[in-house]
């Protein structure tokens, strides 16, 4: 999964994941404290909150596994 | 054209906040960091060209999949999924697996063995150097052409959803491909591709899973679509008995045999800008992964382009219309399905990845343009008949400047298209001259041991012309449709289907004739590139589920499921 014995490009994605997971998930969390005045379609699910939160728990998980301090050597 | 632009700007569909601006410019930050990470291990011609050849199965299998995941791919059939219904979905099922399945079990061993570093570098091999620099000519060209084509539409859509200026979606998104791909070569290409695929899943996901919830699941979903349009959107097959009894006014052998059995073999097999991302692959049995592991994806794209399409004729209160009766009305256009379904579901933060998304599926698809020409441009014209025997380095610095001219030349087709808008059908339908073509005469190279060098180049030169007489006859004659679509009531996607058809077999009666007439290169020449004289390598005592053949069966057998499903 590194080609070459560099730095993997699944650390990359997980990284990836892992910022807009955390920034998807904020935004949810302000929406759902501070209801705009027009929701969305569906706003009641809160969406954003679960996504971001998985978004954020697979990026930790890749970032983690494909770290360079862990595959290297 | 400013009253034009002030209207655009006012009709934005969408507007980002802060955190949207801040998963996008991350986004962009990233992909020039694995560029210029990537830039020290692109320094020789094997490396910058082919990615050192040492790309595993998964990322072969996903970057081959996402150079074909262009935003306009996914907004394009998104639209088209509004307009025709589920019979949109035969584009990524019977259009794209059996060929990708082909491309792994039968055609990869001979691209692979042969260590050619192109498609037009195996007709070379094959068939000599008329052909070779008769197809990568017409590639290297139509290629940046079409990227042209994209980038101005993606920009015209970034302008419109966001009210963004045209020059500069251009102008950044552009400048970012040329620089990471100058940088870093095709394995930063690859690399880009498989992280924009992934952010492409994460970015359009939520929109089928909302939008389900919302028409209350697939059953309700048929039954709201057959009141807002009709009962027919929803069948794959049924309804293809007749051509007037579909949307999209096409019959079933156009499916099959022009769309299944030659469009799509023609893509996946021979364009080199999805092979290319195959012949990067460490060893053999990688090569043949790659292509299932993308088919295996492939079946499940429809989720994220068809669904959403589909989902938007039951859900969204206005009716889309096409691109030149939306300006003039106001309306909203079928392309627009997939950023008005995100207007509808998506917050702060969730809009931000859904715009990446369609900002990534854009890169990766013109890095593949960009890269595929950089290689064709260096190996088969440069070299070939330009300046053949300088260093290696001289060939990897050839390839950084033409990856930047390659950019500047989309630029240039894309302000030209800008201006003149016709040229825009005339080069895609440029494109499609070559493709069937081309299948015919790979294929016969590759499974026909008598196929000669004169009758390879007259087929591969009779089919284009023919694919271009059939084209013209129809621009000058339209009732010519009934002959070359076998229905005049055939739409502009029928046509292509039938055309194709018929190109490509004029190339193979033409390609056998000929070959019959001349005499054939000895199996000792052939050894390496034709079925029968060459020895295919063993897979060795592998166990059931590493084996291509095993995983291509599954593929299958899933194919076979999901349009009996829907059938």
């Amino acid at each position: 999964m590194k080609p070459g014995g560099s730095i993997s490009i699944w650390f990359f994605i997980g990284i990836s994941l892992f910022v807009n997971g955390l920034l998807i998930f904020g935004s949810g969390v302000y929406e759902y404290l501070n209801p705009p005045a027009q929701p969305l379609v569906l706003a009641n699910l809160h969406a954003g909150i679960w996504w971001g939160a998985i978004l954020t728990a697979l990026g930790a998980l890749y970032s983690f596994y494909f770290s360079p301090s862990r595959t290297k050597g | 054209m400013i009253a034009r632009l002030a209207f655009l700007d006012t009709s934005r569909l969408v507007h980002l906040s802060t955190v949207d601006l801040i998963i996008i410019i991350f986004y962009f930050a990233l992909v020039l960091a694995i560029g210029f990470y990537l830039k020290e291990r692109a320094n020789t011609g094997e490396d910058f060209f082919m990615a050192g050849r040492e790309m595993t199965a998964w990322i072969a299998g996903l970057s081959f999949l996402s150079a074909n995941l262009g935003s306009l791919e996914l907004m394009g059939w998104a639209g088209a999924a509004y307009q025709y219904g589920i019979l949109a979905a035969h584009w990524y099922w019977i259009g794209a697996i059996p060929a990708m399945l082909f491309l792994a079990l039968v055609m990869m061993p001979f691209y692979y063995i042969s260590k050619t570093h192109s498609v037009p570098g195996y007709l070379k091999l094959r068939f000599g150097e008329s052909s070779r620099t008769l197809s990568s000519v017409s590639f290297a060209f139509m290629t940046v052409l079409m990227s042209g084509i994209n980038m101005y539409s993606m920009a015209l859509v970034l302008k419109i959803v966001l009210g963004w200026d045209i020059n500069l979606s251009i102008w950044i998104s552009a400048g970012t491909v040329a620089i990471y791909v100058a940088l870093g070569g095709l394995r930063s290409a690859i690399f880009n591709e498989v992280l924009q695929f992934i952010l492409i899943w994460a970015g359009a996901l939520l929109i089928p899973i909302l939008g389900l919830i919302e028409a209350g699941g697939w059953s309700a979903l048929k039954v709201k679509i057959a009141a807002n349009a009709s009962a027919e959107y929803t069948h794959l097959w049924s309804t293809l008995g007749s051509s007037n009894n579909n949307p999209m006014g096409i019959h079933w052998t156009g499916i099959v045999f022009g769309l299944g059995a030659i469009i799509s073999f023609g893509y996946w097999t021979t364009d080199f800008l999805v092979v290319q991302r195959v012949l990067a692959a460490k060893d053999l049995r990688a090569a043949k992964m790659a292509p299932i592991i993308g088919a295996g994806f492939k079946m499940f794209v429809p989720f994220i382009v068809i669904l959403p399409g589909l989902l938007a004729l039951a859900v969204l209160p206005m009716k889309l219309m096409p691109e030149a009766q939306a300006v003039a009305t106001g309306g909203h256009s079928y392309n627009e399905v997939l950023p008005l379904m995100l207007a509808r579901y998506c917050g702060p933060g969730l809009l931000g990845l859904g715009i990446t998304a369609l900002i990534a599926g854009f890169m990766s698809g013109m890095a593949g343009n960009v890269s595929a020409f950089t290689t064709v441009w260096t190996y088969d014209i440069y070299r070939a008949l330009i300046k053949k025997n300088e260093s290696d380095a001289h060939y990897v610095s050839m390839g950084r400047w033409c990856t930047v001219l390659g950019v500047l030349i989309s630029i240039g087709t894309a302000y030209l298209v800008m201006d003149f808008k016709s040229i825009m059908d005339y080069v895609q339908a440029l494109f499609s001259f070559f493709i069937a073509p081309l299948f015919g005469t790979v294929l016969l190279g590759m499974l026909w041991k008598r196929a000669t060098a004169a009758g390879g180049f007259c087929g591969l030169l009779a089919g284009t012309a023919s694919s271009v007489g059939l084209w013209a006859w129809v621009k000058v004659d339209p009732t010519a449709l009934r002959y070359v679509a076998m229905s005049p009531s055939a739409k502009d996607m029928a046509e292509n289907m039938y055309r194709a058809l018929w190109s490509w077999l004029v190339c193979v009666i033409v390609t056998v004739i000929v070959s019959l007439l001349t005499t054939p290169k000895t199996d000792a020449q052939l050894k390496g590139l034709v079925y029968g004289v060459t020895d295919i390598p063993s897979e060795g005592q592998v166990p059931l589920v590493h084996r291509p053949l095993f995983w291509g069966a599954v593929v299958a057998a899933a194919f076979a499921i999901v349009n009996v499903i829907f059938w």
